[in-house]
């Protein structure tokens, strides 16, 4: 059963081979037992699941069934969930019961999916190897299945680790530099980044606001359709939604690919790329080719701009998304404050991190009088440049491919000392969410023994072609299908 | 040394939208603390601005009706400062591109001259919440019910010279933001507040001195106040060679005193930038016509109305016009008949003395214009004398009765004006008087004369039991006792 995907459990259900109730025990058992080692999840919701399976067997006896009604699933706990706490991975918001769901949360509700529980993160969003959370690191099942303590990735390391462990058949995760894609890689399994403003950021706990998109992962590419099926759409709560229509994922992932034009943006082959990296992702690339597709050169001349603009832009919107957490309303507040400061500054010394106190103070100094056109003026400049590369490319191109990162999954604790190398995992992912367009991961081998992924990247609104690459890709691979041990 | 006074101000204007500007909360005043704000205004994690059109609505409307611009795609930045009643840790408002661009606004100097006012700008932003100081053991209470309400900051030139100008020009603006509708204009309960920039500087220079800001003045009398008190406190320091701190002030209006709240190198680094959850607003021809078209009638056209429509002088015509309830009072009066210069005294006289005397506002008149309209009336008629007219206005003001000819029955109010019964009882009053006729007929002084009449006045009112129209009267006795 863990190995099903959700269209096959979806199958299941629907024929009455199981109940949505015995279903979700199973997984609940598993997921108890093997979370000791992996803490991927922070809470698990076992009594609200087995409520909302009792449910979801009632919608299926009453006709009212949906693909997803009764399949478990996990939420990344940067999604609110009424009720259930939602943490944001970090000590300040370990206490924090929103009484609202997020419009994703809300959209897999009504959908009838069974929610696990929620998975474990960098805090509030801010890392690439779930390393930062308060409630400790996340271990990546295929450093496990060696005996090594490796990281699944970050932010949405829980997620990953969950959905490659086979623990949940998929969970729910954001990326704002990478936070999807890359831990997808690393854990071998198939993830989404949807275009910016395709998917509601309504009570998704904003990081970065121009950058934070809600997304998909799975272990297929079919899977992560039905998901981004339930998660796309305008949202009035959300002003920087769109209004598009949703089309069905799922509708298009058998179209054929010859005739597919692929790029390949020699900036993304080069630098600290390993060449036993390059060598399987080519491979991989070169599938695409036996399956009719075309593949040039191209470039995107300010690539090596990215990780810098990023890291002014990040930063200074966090800086003020953060400025609510201060012990007033809700949340952490630090013991006995003496008065209005102490509070202030004793409950955010106390209740951040390291690295999202870094974050705010880069932030804040980038929007600071005297530095505000040298750094964030001058980063949305170059983003915009960067965005045109990607506009240009676009014009020769369908899509964009590229290895998701420079390396496999690392051991923990290699790159915390230094949170510039850490940085520099998301050289390859991190220019997308810059510009706002879609892009996912998909398993594309192994290097020493470890997971590696694919990016595949696309124009504004081209979700559905990306999954129609990443299905086609996985019908005649079978990296998607490895289990660690 | 003489000084010249240069003065700017900062208006913030509450919009009397129903919901917040950026939250679905209601904005109505007086609810218990903290139940009129939702996930949103608590800034819980994950919530999101959704901009209210009617504010924006009213905010166009603003800006024609003080000739202004109107920015086609403006934006909103984030405000960045720390404080319990701001949630977000931040205030949505707007800095580069604020919705109203430059514009002016003519007001009515005390000389009869018209002076320009220029604005700078006006733009939208959220209000913070409020913080109350007493009741809570020498703790702040914190009501978050106001944060999130729309408000329109208005910005002007410093190009008012005194007090008066000042607040000629925060009335004229109280009466054009009323009669668009889009605030109450209570300024008790805070929908209208003032800061007031002044600075000196030698007569006659063009180098502006140093200026002060002295913030949330809520009233036109504690304006002018602050004003003089700040333009003595700055003369003070000058004139003994001192120099002025650029700081931000706070006035009490009860002790006339001031203090400094923060100085400029106190000031926050707000570190504005554009806020990422809310697009640029983008207006187009058709919205700022549909908000022309809907623009009622301002205080200026008013004015021009009431001159020609009730023949009002011009001072008249601009008191009664500039603010829109007391116009409305004063119309539903006038039209009750046919002397609108009476009611207008009326209005201006015994009615706004008594709404003063009692801190009332217009809104809270017991009395309606008809009904004082009715009372004019009855004046104007000769059915009541002026004495009698008090006592009607009395009456109606303390509930005794809502109705005017009620009134004049119920108390006897109707005064003689026949003047053949007048004349029989002045007849009758002069024949029993006879010493006091020769005494006036021999008198040579006329203003003697004149005060000699009010002798006669005592006996003729109780010959007609209060009642005889005491104008006539004289007439009358003028006429009969001759000299």
């Amino acid at each position: 059963m863990h190995n099903k995907s959700v269209a096959e459990l979806s199958r299941d259900l629907e024929s009455g081979k199981i109940s949505s109730v015995e279903l979700t025990r199973q997984f609940l058992g598993r997921l108890e037992k093997e979370d000791e080692q992996l803490n991927s999840f922070i809470t698990i919701t076992e009594e609200q699941a087995l409520a909302d399976a009792h449910a979801a067997d009632e919608q299926r006896a009453a006709g009212k069934a949906t693909p997803w009604t009764g399949v478990p699933f996990a939420h990344k706990d940067i999604f609110c969930t009424n009720g259930v706490a939602t943490t944001c991975g970090s000590k300040m918001l370990a206490n924090f019961v929103p009484p609202y769901d997020a419009t994703v949360t809300e959209n897999f509700r009504k959908a009838g999916a069974v929610c696990l529980g929620k998975t474990n993160m960098d805090e509030f969003a801010m890392g690439s190897s779930t390393e930062s959370s308060y409630f400790g690191a996340t271990a990546n099942p295929w450093g496990l299945s060696r005996g090594e303590k490796r990281v699944p990735g970050g932010s949405s390391g829980g997620s990953a680790a969950a959905v490659a462990a086979r623990l949940v058949p998929a969970a729910t995760a954001t990326d704002t530099g990478g936070s999807i894609r890359q831990p997808a890689a690393l854990c071998g399994v198939t993830g989404l980044k949807p275009t910016y403003g395709r998917v509601s950021r309504y009570g998704m706990i904003a990081f970065a606001s121009s950058l934070d998109q809600g997304g998909t992962m799975a272990r297929t590419a079919e899977d992560n359709a039905l998901m981004l099926n339930v998660m796309a759409g305008f949202d009035p709560k959300d002003s920087t939604s769109i209004d598009r229509d949703v089309p069905d994922y799922t509708a298009t992932l058998n179209e054929p690919l010859t005739g597919l034009r692929i790029g390949l943006p020699k900036e993304y082959f080069a630098g600290n790329l390993s060449a036993a990296m390059e060598e399987q992702v080519r491979g991989a690339i070169r599938e695409y080719e036996k399956l009719g597709a075309t593949v040039k050169e191209v470039s995107l001349p300010h690539a090596d701009l990215a990780i810098a603009a990023y890291y002014v832009i990040a930063p200074a919107e966090a800086s003020a998304n953060l400025s609510r957490f201060d012990g007033a309303r809700y949340g952490y507040r630090c013991e006995d404050p003496k008065d209005l400061l102490d509070m202030y500054t004793r409950t955010r010394a106390e209740g951040f991190g390291t690295e999202v106190k870094r974050r705010i103070l880069v932030g804040t100094y980038a929007l600071s009088a005297g530095y505000f056109d040298a750094y964030y003026l001058k980063a949305q400049k170059v983003r915009r440049l960067i965005q045109q590369d990607f506009i240009n490319a676009f014009k020769e191109v369908d899509v964009l491919m590229s290895p998701t990162t420079p390396s496999p999954a690392f051991i923990q604790g290699e790159k915390t000392s230094d949170p510039v190398t850490m940085y520099l995992e998301d050289v390859f992912t991190i220019a997308i969410n810059l510009a706002g367009i879609p892009a996912m991961s998909v398993p594309a081998g192994f290097v020493h023994g470890l997971p590696v992924g694919l990016q595949i990247i696309g124009d504004y609104f081209s979700e559905a072609r990306l999954l129609n690459a990443a299905h086609q890709f996985q019908q005649v691979t079978d990296w998607h299908q490895r289990e660690p041990q | 040394m003489q000084w010249d006074i240069v003065i700017g101000l900062e208006i913030h204007v509450q919009l009397a939208t129903k919901t917040k500007i950026f939250s679905g909360s209601s904005t109505a005043y007086g609810a218990e603390p903290n139940t009129q704000a939702n996930a949103v205004d608590l800034a819980m994690p994950g919530t999101l601005p959704v901009p209210n059109e009617q504010a924006f609505r009213y905010a166009v409307m603003f800006g024609l009706a003080v000739n202004a611009e109107i920015e086609r795609r403006s934006v909103f930045e984030r405000k960045n400062y720390f404080y319990p009643d701001l949630p977000k840790g931040y205030q949505t408002t707007q800095l580069e591109r604020p919705i109203v661009g430059p514009g002016y606004v003519d007001i009515d100097l005390a000389s009869g001259e018209s002076k320009r006012v220029r604005i700078h700008h006006a733009h939208l932003e959220e209000d913070a919440g409020k913080s109350l100081h007493e009741d809570f053991h020498g703790m702040t209470g914190i009501d978050l019910n106001r944060a999130g309400t729309p408000l329109i900051e208005v910005v002007t030139e410093p190009d008012m010279t005194n007090a008066d100008e000042a607040v000629a020009f925060a009335k004229k603006l109280h009466g054009i933001v009323t009669s668009l509708g889009i605030c109450d204009g209570d300024m008790s309960q805070g929908s209208m507040r003032f800061d007031v920039n002044i600075s000196l500087k030698p007569k006659g220079s063009d180098t502006l001195g140093t200026r002060t800001e002295t913030k949330n003045l809520n009233s036109f009398r504690f304006m002018e106040q602050a004003i003089a008190h700040e333009v003595e406190r700055q003369m003070d320091i000058l004139e003994d060679g001192g120099t002025i701190v650029q700081e931000t002030r706070l006035y009490n209006g009860d002790r006339d005193e001031s203090r400094s709240m923060r100085t400029k190198e106190e000031a926050n680094d707000y570190r504005y930038f554009p806020c990422p959850d809310l697009l640029p607003v983008e207006i187009d021809d058709a919205f700022i016509d549909e908000a022309r078209n809907s623009l009622p009638e301002l205080p200026d056209a008013r004015k021009a109305r009431f001159k020609e429509q009730y023949g009002l002088n011009d001072y008249d015509a601009g008191l009664l016009a500039g603010d829109s309830k007391l116009a409305a009072f004063f119309e539903a009066a006038a039209d009750r008949g046919k002397d609108a210069k009476l009611a207008s005294n009326w209005v201006q006289g015994e009615f706004s003395a008594r709404l003063n005397a009692e801190e009332k506002s217009v809104a809270d008149s017991p009395i309606s214009g008809e009904q004082l309209g009715d009372l004019v009336v009855r004046i104007a008629d000769n059915t009541i004398s002026s004495a009698g007219a008090k006592k009607v206005f009395e009456a109606l003001w303390t509930g005794e009765h809502d109705n005017v000819d009620a009134i004049i029955d119920a108390k006897g109010l109707k005064q003689v004006s026949d003047t053949g019964e007048l004349e029989k009882m002045v007849d009758e009053v002069l024949a029993s008087m006879p010493d006091q006729v020769a005494q006036y007929q021999q008198e040579s002084d006329p203003k003697k004369q004149k005060k000699m009449l009010g002798g006669f006045m005592g006996p003729l009112m109780k010959a007609s039991k209060g009642q005889g129209n005491p104008k006539l009267f004289n007439e009358i006795l003028v006429k009969k006792l001759g000299g």
